[in-house]
């Protein structure tokens, strides 16, 4: 069976999806720094579990994590090894690629035994297939490429303890603001998201499209004119050049349906639209469309959803 | 302080776009734009400058065609531009590509490197990474503020839920969101200032790389099949007369959602 080292960053569904996809290719051997992690690996069936800590890494960026890695790679000589697709997973893929001169592939949706892996390209609208022809298969995986499905599993855990050079402490992470989404759920883990666009046309208008997204138990997201026009802040926005969602559920009000926004939500599972015009672009994708104006529409949902409680 | 600012040219994520024969982006059909982000890179350069003095250079690696791009970023106010254009280059993955960037920039005097979060075509956003593996520069990425005090550089790292604070001495190579600044638009007299700014041009010999080290034939991966995704098609749609709401509610009902 082949040998897939997984590096799992923190606990979430992202991570576990990446070891639910390892565990179909071979036997996965996990990477983790923290103990939440750890334990995620063995509850998604890895192996085993380098259960790491490299002096400085909590207050460095990239470096530290980077050296443990690539020793670990080295040692390992694995078959495959997937990072999840986030800025960290990137850079650390990249970090490793040079080290290695190993080939990597990013934001691959798919990956098979034989190493052929799945991608979008040109905001979705072409798959491609590719593969690594140097070295063993880097690749960072994107957010949804398989349904995390948990398989316990009892794995010999191997302490990691590095030592941090000088030349790996060059960035310092001098402070962590966070700036969480209240109660919503998180914009790419969501199951539903409620999106508003320019259509909305103010700040304080965007608390129907939050009523709505409670009333659905959804994030909010916004189209990149909504964003820029300051009505709603710019880390919720959908599309290209924002968050890729992949929900059960995206509403889309007051959005045309840009090509940049479609990019990040076509692969909604259902896709609703309310658009004041008839020939928007986002009804030619949209399962279930009211041509309207929202400000009438929206309101008489959150009525009919009351009702149904 | 001396900036390198790497752009790229891409063709425009507003049309269709495709692969050619090859598999490889097709440039010639496209319409070719600098990347989204990289003028972001372009204006954080410009303000840096214009804030602690220095040069702007921009760095390219591209085909003949991308001299539009490179004249975009003069007019917008940079002082120079180095253009790495070999047909050797063709087919090159980004394992090449930050070889023959890494390259150019050892040529050139730098204290900061600066470069879109990601491209608008192979959207990898993995240069600067590459790069600072190269380099050894510093590498604070994914940038919506930049300050420099003295040698000392302190970025903001955005992230989904908030952002980190970077800090890291000179030389560095960052690289920029959106978020951070609004391009300014090349004026009259920008444009016709750039047309008396230097464009050195150069090919991955004259930066010392045997052309055998890049390109399709050196590449490390592979595109075996590109297929277009079939598009989605509408279901129904409906026109608000007083009852869209209620309809709306439910076809999500139906759906279970509410
Ligand atoms: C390189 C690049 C990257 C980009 N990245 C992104 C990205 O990541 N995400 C993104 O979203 N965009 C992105 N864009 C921008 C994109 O091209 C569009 O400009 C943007 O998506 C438009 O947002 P919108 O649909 O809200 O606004 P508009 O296109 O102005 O549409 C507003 C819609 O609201 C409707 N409307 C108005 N009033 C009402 C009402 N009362 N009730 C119902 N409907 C109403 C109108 O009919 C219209 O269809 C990018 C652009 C570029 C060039
Ligand atoms: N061929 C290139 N020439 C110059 N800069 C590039 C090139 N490719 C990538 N870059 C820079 O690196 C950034 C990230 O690119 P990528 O890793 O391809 O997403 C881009 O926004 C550019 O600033």
């Amino acid at each position: 069976m082949a040998d897939i080292l997984v590096y799992v960053p923190e606990a979430g569904k992202h991570a576990a999806e990446v070891l639910t996809l390892a565990r179909s290719l071979g036997d996965v051997t996990a990477i983790a720094f923290d103990d939440r992690s750890a334990s995620l690996a063995s509850e998604y069936g890895a192996a085993k579990v380098y259960r790491a800590s490299a002096e400085g890494a909590d207050d460095h960026f990239v470096d530290p994590k980077a050296a443990v890695l690539t020793d670990l790679a080295r040692k390992a000589e694995p078959d495959a090894f997937l990072l999840p697709s986030t800025d960290e997973g990137k850079a650390l893929a990249a970090r490793l690629a040079v080290a290695l001169d190993n080939g990597f592939l990013t934001d691959v949706t798919g990956l098979d035994a034989e190493g052929t892996a799945t991608q979008e390209i040109f905001a979705g609208a072409t798959v491609t297939t590719s593969k690594v022809t140097k070295g063993f298969t880097l690749a960072t995986v994107k957010a949804g490429a398989a349904a995390a499905e948990p398989a316990p599993s009892e794995p010999v855990v191997e302490t990691v303890e590095a030592e941090t050079a000088e030349a790996d402490k060059r960035v310092r992470v001098v402070e962590r603001v966070d700036e969480p989404a209240g109660d919503r759920p998180g914009l790419s883990e969501a199951d539903v998201v409620v999106s508003g666009g320019r259509g909305v046309g103010s700040a304080e208008d965007f608390a129907l499209i939050e009523r709505v997204a409670d009333a659905l138990g959804g994030a909010v997201g916004a189209s990149r004119a909504a964003t820029d026009a300051g009505y709603y802040p710019h880390k919720f926005q959908v599309g290209q050049t924002g968050t890729t969602v992949s929900p059960q559920l995206y509403v889309a009000a007051g959005i045309s349906g840009a090509i940049q926004h479609r990019a990040g939500m076509q692969t909604s599972k259902v896709i609703v639209a309310v658009n004041k015009d008839a020939d928007a672009p986002i009804f030619g994708m949209a399962d279930f469309g009211v041509v309207g104006d929202l400000f009438a529409v929206l309101p008489q949902v959150l009525e009919e959803a009351e009702k149904r409680k | 302080m001396n900036i390198v600012v790497l752009v790229k040219q891409v063709p425009d994520s507003g049309l269709v776009r495709q692969l050619d024969a090859q598999l490889r982006v097709d440039r010639n059909g496209a319409n070719n734009v600098m990347g989204e982000l990289d003028e972001y890179a372009v204006e954080a350069a410009l303000q840096l400058k214009e804030a602690h003095g220095g040069e702007v250079t921009v760095l390219t690696l591209g085909p003949d065609q991308a001299t539009e791009t490179v004249r975009k970023t003069l007019a917008m106010g940079a002082d120079k531009a180095v253009h790495v254009s070999d047909e050797a280059v063709a087919g090159s993955d980004a394992l090449a590509t930050s070889k023959i960037l890494a390259a150019a920039l050892g040529r050139l005097e730098w204290d900061l490197v600066i470069a879109g979060a990601e491209s608008t075509d192979s959207g990898m956003g993995v240069m600067p990474h590459l790069l600072a593996a190269r380099t050894g520069a510093a590498a604070a990425t994914g940038a919506r503020k930049i300050e420099i005090d003295g040698d000392a550089i302190t970025v903001e790292h955005q992230r989904d839920d908030g952002y980190d604070v970077l800090t890291a001495a000179l030389p560095a190579i960052v690289s920029v969101w959106d978020t951070i600044n609004t391009p300014r638009y090349p004026s009259l007299k920008g444009i016709m200032a750039a047309k008396r700014k230097t464009v050195e041009t150069l090919t991955v010999a004259d930066l010392g790389i045997d052309p055998g080290e890049v390109g399709a034939g050196a590449a490390t991966t592979e595109v075996l099949t590109a297929t277009d995704r079939p598009e989605r098609t509408a279901g129904q749609i409906v026109t608000d007369e007083g009852e869209g709401g209620r309809r709306l509610a439910e076809f999500l009902a139906a759906e279970k959602f509410i």
